[in-house]
């Protein structure tokens, strides 16, 4: 009983991984500027490795693997954001464009003009 | 942070004593110890570890409830045939008095799909974030304020 359990969890949970991970490479290609594509792959694929690292853990139940699952999600969580923001930083102070709906804009549009002057540095 | 280095020891030791390492036997170990110091008297000196501790696990669960939520809207917006969101760059100013809190705002949010930190005046304490749902920035900000900034000043102070 136990064991059908499980093998439904770890297939929910691998399945739910990998569909995230599909609509992630796929935001890339349907995403119309950089900011959307960062927020639609970064993210997605944090949330695939998650859950199939989770999956991988619940599969092996060895304490080896489970460490190693749980050391790679908590230094997911700790570099995805920061690589993430450093290159949204570098395009919005080049000023890349951005899609606000319709099409095409500067991403400064409705916030003070003062904000940096410190250029793509 | 002293006594959950403390808490880590007894945990260890209580791995040592059953001579089981797995991971729930830690998990195990870490609330036994817990439990016997909150009942020292470690308490009357520093009551700082307990009283944030549930804080923590607070901001934990909040943050992967957003996670969940955010990532399934941004599948959902990937999937949608036609799109109706207009993407735009909020101006979050904060008031936390300590840099770590506005590091971990601003990781939270990054990690959170929809909202990307694009920018940080580390002055003003204030976050540039482009949002992928929201078209009206005081709501965002409303938002942000009464959800996860609140979580992470309890969960800090």
């Amino acid at each position: 009983m136990i064991q059908a359990i499980l093998e439904w969890a770890l297939a929910l949970l691998i399945i739910t991984g990998s569909f995230f991970g599909f609509t992630a490479a796929l935001g890339l290609v349907r995403m119309r500027d950089i900011y959307l594509r960062m927020s639609t792959s970064g993210k997605g694929a944090t949330l695939c490795c998650g859950l199939l690292l989770i999956g991988v853990a619940l599969l092996f139940q060895d304490t080896g693997v489970t460490a190693r699952a749980v050391a790679a999600i908590l230094f997911l969580l700790l570099t995805v954001p920061v690589g993430a923001h450093m290159i949204a930083r570098a395009a919005f102070r080049t000023g890349t464009p951005m899609w606000d709906g319709e099409s095409l804009s500067s991403p400064r549009k409705g916030l003070p003009e003062n904000i940096d002057k410190r250029g793509a540095d | 942070m002293q006594l959950f280095l403390m808490n880590i020891l007894l945990a260890i030791s209580w791995c040592a004593l059953t001579s089981d390492a797995t991971l729930d036997n830690v998990v195990v170990g870490m609330i036994i110890g817990f439990l016997a110091m909150a009942l020292s008297p470690v308490r009357k000196f520093n009551d700082g570890y307990f009283r944030r501790l549930p804080k923590v696990l607070a901001l934990i669960g909040y943050f992967l409830k957003e996670l969940l939520v955010s990532g399934l809207r941004a599948t959902w917006e990937v999937l949608a045939p036609a799109s109706h969101r207009q993407p735009c760059v909020v101006e979050v100013p904060t008031s936390y008095p300590d840099d770590n809190e506005l590091l971990l705002l601003s990781q939270l949010l990054s990690l959170t799909p929809g909202t990307l930190v694009v920018d940080i005046d580390d002055e003003n304490k204030t976050l540039y974030v482009h949002s992928m749902f929201v078209s009206d920035g005081a709501q965002f900000r409303k938002e942000l304020h009464d959800g996860l900034e609140k979580k992470i000043r309890e969960a800090f102070e």
